[in-house]
């Protein structure tokens, strides 16, 4: 077939997943002319897997992605059919929003956003070849022979690249849920010279809802109180779809037990590397076999549709094996099973190939996000999407480019994990994941990065003029909270028994106050009235800021550390050979990682204290010998 | 450039008996004031620049008195680091210059990496360019000679102990994750404020038990007592002598010496060793005969450790003999000195009077054989086979130092429970002990976290 030219662009964003989708919408928006290639238009932003948006660390990307202008945010609020708040019982840094989606809602919402964006065309097209000169992209061929230029390419090819999907002894090449899989583009990027892993991943059987026994499970309704995930959304859904909780029994797992031999985990057809945090119910009950049940829950795939997703049964066993397990979990014994679990292998590159901007060492121009670096999960794909776009058009537009360092963002700390660390497992953000996490709250998300969104001009004047009024309010009301003394008259004293903390002593600053395990931020302002009513958001960000003061100063100041390491920057092209000191193993690692500053190589497995102390001084010298001469 | 308060003993290797710990940093001065009292009640702050200063150094926290030292006082940018330098002279013996140290850190200094103040010194711009080569040479050197001190140090108990306690932390730490990243499950304990309690408090307690063996424990205060006995003129103030030179970077004398016996502190690969020669006494009368074997056997029993020293270029004695048996049931080291001249003593007979003790050859003449005894202390120590040695042993300053830092952060996490902080906030102080714990053994992967994590518990989809 004849080649031929279809265009040019500033920006192509290969594949419109979570990371595409958001990639594709961040550099049309920041004005870069941008194509977005994808080889099914009625696939755009599907979720392969459970139906569900946010949780904890998850949930406080999506805010993330949110107050740096990404879609994510509104448009699950736009399309759920349930949303809870989780940890509510615990500290306001792991608080985290999660919902459940109504997967094609979600889907025609994305596709809608895209298709009304100025700057953005979308195209149907399975890309096939990446086109360098002089080691820098310079476009793509598709299946049809289209040849798209262009300033910079992003991939987000997701689990395609030589996908395969594996249910019992069968396997077949595949992208997820049938899809077409992308062979021609992993052997181009295998060509490049990168290096890629072999991954596996997979998901549970869904069942028909009206063959479902819901007497015998438990329900879990969503919270019956406003959630949003955006800043910006004022209208709530408030007619929300329970999920349901069922248990494996006995039966279930003397099936897996019986069954084993004919799981590919066990026979060794599978070679790909699973994550742990998604064993498939093979391996659960095969590693905690003491454990008696294992949660089951029932998830609706939507409203207008009657599939559940069945999550905890996660499987890759034959189909006729899954039958017999949906059969014996309480409240499925009739369930009509609709598609079957299974696991899905494809390949990844190896994620310490990139520079923290997502750009490719190898090749200029040449961006990668989503899971084919590696990660898993749509809000770990989306905010590498929209970093890798913001990216791309800064590039395009000659401006600085844009990293969040770890105390700035759950971005920061997922990208800078992948980039520094790598990872031989598929990665999923997790909150222990974060060092700062105290500082990377759900409630502060856009005190953290909203500036930053409007600088690079995905956040409207209108919604930063708001958010600007918001913040000097929450200082105001602190500055107010701190200075204002509470004396202890017999009003004061009385509310403090009402919620039996002990009498006042003394007169007492009313942020000191407010510092009581047992006191609000209402109940401080009945004492001490402010003359501007505080939002609900305002009020929880004030009482934030002052209960948790101690630990938030001691995480500042790990930062301000972080800060200084990061500010020495270690030059590009520096030639690790020539440093003798510096042991072998850390050499290697630097060589490939070549880490921007002291405080990312100070990250890197295997490099040790006293190499970052010589690798230092080799810098402060190089220093010192341009000055002197 | 700026950076962070550090301290060290920094005695030079192969001086004299005075130690040095050395503050160096922004923060040198109100540290070593907090921690310095003068007879007249001197500001630190308010005294010039290089300028010494006489006076004890107290605990704060307590007032205890714990040593008496002069204090060299020098501001930046005229001293090696560029820095505010304190210099503290201590006389004490290791044991005292640990506690001074100790002292140091827990008032806010860090514990100073190999080579970090000539680091410092070059990045001050205090040494020039050509001797960078030089500095990085140092600081590779200082690290692999520390970590394999470090490592020698490492008493097996006592890492098997903080091993103990940080699983114990990374359990509980899992937990709380697991509750926090996976708040449906049901079947995960939940980590309340009491078991968090519970938890702490026994690695607090345990802590601190350690740390009584560091301070108060009779090995430590005093060192391993060992006594060296033998006949007249085998080689006992040589054996003393050797074995002090070999170790004088950490030797000291105590203070008032004039005693009628002769005690030196050494650190023989890492035990610490109150060296008892009986030389003193022979001078007048030959301490067998003069106290008879019943009282030289309680005089021995005070002794941890004796090492008795035969002659091989003579026969054996009566009095050998005799020494044979008071050292019956101790734990002791024959040591067969002068084998550079012709043997003359029955070697069959001293194999069967030693029974299963070790026996090791020297010639303190010609320094041979003194490496030998050195590794049959230390095993001795370590395998756990000396009595007095039933405490876990930690001596080393850095891990005492991080010990106490453990248990600060430990502490702030009981408080923190007890004022119902929330279980994720209260995790900020628990990670911090685990770290903290961790490099004393050296170890401080953070992903043995999230390993734990899904080791411990059955989640996904
Ligand atoms: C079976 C399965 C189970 C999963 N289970 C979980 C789970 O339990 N938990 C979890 O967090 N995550 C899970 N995931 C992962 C989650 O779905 C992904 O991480 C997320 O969707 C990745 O987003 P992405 O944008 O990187 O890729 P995808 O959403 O996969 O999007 C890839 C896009 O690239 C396009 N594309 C691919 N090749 C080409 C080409 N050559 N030309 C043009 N377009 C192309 C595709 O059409 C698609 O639009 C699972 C995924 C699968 C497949
Ligand atoms: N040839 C030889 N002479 C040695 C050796 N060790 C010590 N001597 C000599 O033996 C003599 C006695 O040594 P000391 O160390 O004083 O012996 P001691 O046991 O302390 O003697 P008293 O204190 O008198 O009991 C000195 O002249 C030493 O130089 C050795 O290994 N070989
Ligand atoms: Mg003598």
């Amino acid at each position: 077939m004849p080649n031929f030219e279809a265009g040019k662009f500033d920006v192509i964003v290969v594949g419109a997943g979570h990371a595409g989708v958001e990639a594709a919408l961040a550099a049309a928006k920041m004005g870069a002319k941008t194509l977005v290639l994808t080889i099914n238009l009625d696939m755009i932003a599907f979720m392969p897997c459970n139906p569900s948006i946010g949780g904890p660390a998850k949930g406080i990307v999506v805010r993330e992605i949110d107050a740096l202008g990404g879609a994510m945010g509104k448009v699950i609020d736009k399309t759920h059919i349930q949303m809870r708040m989780l940890n509510t019982g615990k500290g306001p840094a792991v608080r985290a929003l999660r919902a459940q989606a109504d997967k094609v809602l979600y889907q025609n919402e994305m596709k809608r956003l895209l298709e009304e964006q100025e700057n953005l065309t979308i195209h149907q097209a399975v890309v096939e070849e990446l086109l360098v000169e002089d080691e820098k992209v310079v476009g793509l061929i598709t299946q049809v022979g289209a040849v798209y230029r262009a300033e910079t390419v992003v991939i987000t090819t997701g689990t395609f690249l030589r996908g395969e999907i594996i249910i019992g002894d069968l396997k077949y090449s595949s992208g997820p849920n049938n899809q077409q899989p992308s062979i021609k583009l992993a052997d181009s990027i295998r060509n490049l010279g990168f290096d890629l892993v072999r991954f596996k991943t997979g998901t549970p059987p869904r069942v028909n809802s009206k063959t479902v026994d819901y007497s015998k499970t438990e329900i879990q309704p969503g919270d019956d109180v406003p959630r949003a995930f955006s800043f910006e959304t004022t209208e709530f859904i408030m007619d929300q779809l329970p999920c349901w909780l069922t248990y494996t029994s006995e039966k279930t797992h003397q099936i897996i037990n019986d069954n084993l031999h004919l799981s590919p985990m066990y026979s060794g057809m599978i070679k790909g590397t699973g994550p742990r945090y998604c064993p498939s119910i093979e391996d659960k009950v095969v590693r905690f076999s003491d454990k008696p049940r294992h949660q089951i829950f029932l998830e609706p795939e939507g409203r207008n549709t009657r599939e559940v997703y069945v999550q905890g049964l996660s499987t890759s066993l034959p189909e006729h094996v899954q039958r017999q397990l949906i059969a014996s979990v309480p409240g499925l014994e009739k369930a009509e099973m609709m598609r079957a679990g299974y696991a899905i292998e494809y390949d990844a590159m190896v994620p310490t190939q990139l520079w923290p901007t997502l750009e490719t060492k190898k090749i200029k121009n040449l961006y990668t996000a989503g899971q084919i670096n590696g990660t898993s999960g749509y809000e770990e794909a989306a905010g590498q999407g929209l970093m890798a776009g913001i990216n791309a058009a800064l590039r395009v537009l000659k401006k600085e480019e844009k990293v969040l360092s770890r105390s700035d963002a759950y971005i920061g700390v997922l990208i800078d994990d992948l980039v520094t660390k790598g990872t031989n497992e598929p990665y999923r953000l997790l909150t222990s994941r974060a060092e700062y996490r105290l500082l990377l709250r759900h409630d502060n998300a856009d005190l953290r990065l909203l500036e930053m969104g409007y600088t690079i001009g995905l956040v409207s004047q209108e919604r930063y003029d708001k958010f600007v009024a918001k913040k000097k309010r929450v200082e105001d009301e602190l500055v107010r909270l701190r200075t204002l003394f509470i004396k202890p008259n017999e009003t004061t004293q009385e509310l403090i028994r009402s919620v039996e903390g002990s009498e006042l002593k003394d007169g007492i600053r009313a942020a000191d106050l407010l510092k009581r395990t047992e006191m609000h931020y209402d109940l401080v302002a009945e004492l001490a009235p402010s003359e501007v009513e505080l939002s609900l958001e305002e009020k929880e960000q004030v009482e934030i800021q002052v209960k948790y003061e101690g630990y938030i100063e001691k995480s500042l100041q790990q930062v301000e550390k972080l800060k200084k390491m990061e500010d020495k920057k270690i030059p590009d092209q520096l030639d690790y050979d020539a440093i003798s000191g510096i042991a072998t193993e850390a050499k290697q690692k630097l060589k490939q990682v070549r880490p921007l500053s002291i405080a990312q190589a100070s990250r890197i497995s295997g490099v040790n204290p006293a190499d970052i102390s010589i690798l230092l001084i080799y810098i402060e010298q190089g220093k010192i010998a341009k000055i002197t001469g | 450039m700026e950076f962070d308060t550090i301290a060290a003993i920094s005695t030079p290797l192969g001086e004299g008996a005075i130690a040095i710990v050395r503050i160096s940093g922004a923060n040198a001065l109100p540290i070593a004031n907090k921690i310095f009292r003068s007879p007249n009640q001197k500001d630190l702050l308010n005294q010039a620049s290089h300028t010494i200063h006489y006076g004890h150094l107290v605990d704060p926290k307590t007032n205890e008195v714990v040593e008496e030292v002069m204090l060299s006082l020098m501001k930046g940018p005229k001293t090696f680091t560029r820095e505010d330098v304190i210099e503290i002279n201590c006389h004490g013996g290791l044991v005292s210059v640990n506690r001074v140290l100790q002292l140091i850190l827990i008032n806010g200094a860090r514990l100073a990496e190999p080579g970090e103040f000539t680091k410092r010194a070059f990045l001050n711009g205090r040494i020039d360019l050509s001797q960078a080569e030089a500095v990085m040479d140092l600081i590779r050197a200082k690290t692999d000679k520390a970590m394999n001190v470090a490592l020698g140090q490492m008493d097996g108990r006592l890492s098997r102990l903080i091993k103990t306690l940080r699983q114990a932390l990374l359990e509980t730490l899992a937990q709380v994750e697991v509750n926090i990243d996976y708040p449906e499950y049901d079947d995960v304990e939940e980590m309340t404020l009491p078991l968090m309690i519970d938890k702490c408090t026994w690695v607090r307690d345990e802590i601190d038990k350690l740390l009584i063996t560091s301070s108060q424990g009779k090995i430590l205060r005093e060192g391993l007592s060992t006594a060296i006995i033998g006949r007249p003129n085998v080689g006992k103030s040589s054996l003393l002598n050797s074995l002090i030179q070999e170790n004088k970077a950490i030797v000291t004398d105590i203070a008032g010496t004039t005693r009628d016996i002769i005690e030196e502190y050494v650190n023989v690969r890492g035990v610490p060793l109150k060296l008892v020669d009986t030389a003193g006494i022979r001078e007048t009368e030959d301490i067998v005969e003069r106290i008879g074997v019943e009282k030289s056997r309680q005089v021995l029993k005070e002794a941890d450790l004796l090492l008795l020293v035969l002659n091989n270029a003579e026969q054996l004695t009566e009095e050998d003999l005799r020494l044979f048996e008071a050292i019956e049931g101790m734990d002791c080291i024959i040591i067969i000195n002068k084998t550079d001249l012709p043997t003359a003593i029955d070697m069959d007979e001293v194999n069967r009077l030693a029974g299963d003790k070790r026996i090791v050859t020297t010639s303190l003449l010609q320094e041979e054989g003194v490496d030998e005894l050195e590794e049959a202390i230390a095993s001795l120590f370590f395998e756990g086979s000396i009595e007095a040695s039933d405490l876990t042993y930690v001596s080393n300053a850095r891990h005492i130092s991080l010990l106490h830092l453990a248990k600060a952060t430990v502490t702030d996490a009981i408080e923190a429970a007890h004022n119902e902080v929330p279980v994720d906030m209260i995790q900020i102080d628990v990670t911090r002990t685990w770290e903290i714990l961790g490099e004393i053994v050296g170890d401080t992967v953070e992903e043995s976290l999230i390993d734990q994590l899904f080791a411990q518990f059955c989640l996904g989809k």
